[in-house]
């Protein structure tokens, strides 16, 4: 019989490898949006002060609507990891911090709805 | 609780701003204002969406010296966030840790960031300035 607990096996042996989670998805993120950021910004010069016409005409070709899509998907990843770190920092009450990263968290993906939505609906809409 | 009388480390404001520590918190101010400037754009999408008219208001707006005045703190803030980042990505693989680097870099990184909103605003006027 085995009277050792399994977390004495499990101490000292780290986080399960989940301990960089943050830190990397937030690389992650941050490489796709390198490209991603220079086309969006490269796109929409060429549209300065387009028409409307113009515009959903842009959006309905499905290679921008599904790049606009990554751009919003990495972009509000990558903007909520970012804020939980600065609130981490700043908001020192143990309540006000979980309370704003909490909201913080909730408007990026609203944010981040709201834009996709947005596309699909120029993209798909008749 | 026990008072103690330990010599605190200067506050902040002691020390004098250096280029490694400005551009340091400009990567978190810049950030944060992407973050803010993120409502403009999901408001553009939104309004393209919404219709004609709505686009047609978002587009007057944009166009608009209020909209002016936003914009062009968030192409710099979109360059500068996007050049240091990658300044950052080369500290993770561990290159550029000399002193003399960072400072090389730094340089770069404000260099590349101005330049690059320049010729965006410069491409931008020519686009409108072809469309009539």
């Amino acid at each position: 019989m085995r009277l050792r607990t399994p977390l004495a096996q499990a101490r000292g042996l780290g986080a399960a490898r989940e301990g960089i989670h943050h830190w990397w998805t937030q690389r992650l993120t941050a490489l796709a949006l390198i490209p991603l950021s220079l086309w969006l910004v490269a796109s929409i010069i060429t549209i300065t002060g387009a028409d409307y016409a113009t515009a959903a005409q842009w959006v309905r070709s499905p290679v921008v609507a599904v790049l606009l899509l990554l751009f919003i998907a990495a972009a509000f990843y990558h903007a909520q990891l970012g804020m939980q770190v600065v609130l981490e920092d700043y908001v020192h009450e143990g309540w006000a911090k979980v309370a704003t990263i909490i909201l913080s968290k909730f408007l990026m993906i609203a944010l981040a709805f709201v834009a996709g939505f947005a596309v699909l609906r120029v993209a798909l809409g008749g | 609780m026990e008072i103690t009388n330990r010599p605190l480390s200067p506050h902040l404001q002691i020390y004098k701003p250096q280029l490694t520590s400005v551009l340091s918190i400009l990567h978190r101010v810049t950030g944060v204002a992407l973050v803010v400037g993120t409502i403009p754009f999901v408001y553009w999408l939104v309004a393209l969406a919404a219709g004609p008219d709505n686009f047609a208001n978002a587009q007057a707006f944009f166009g608009s010296v209020v909209g002016q005045v936003i914009l062009f703190p968030w192409v710099f803030a979109l360059f500068y966030h996007l050049c240091n980042g990658v300044r950052h990505l080369f500290w993770d693989v561990g290159l550029g840790f000399e002193l003399k680097s960072v400072y090389i870099s730094g340089t770069v990184v404000l260099v590349t960031a101005f330049g690059l909103t320049l010729l965006a605003y410069i491409a931008a006027y020519a686009m409108r300035g072809g469309a009539g």
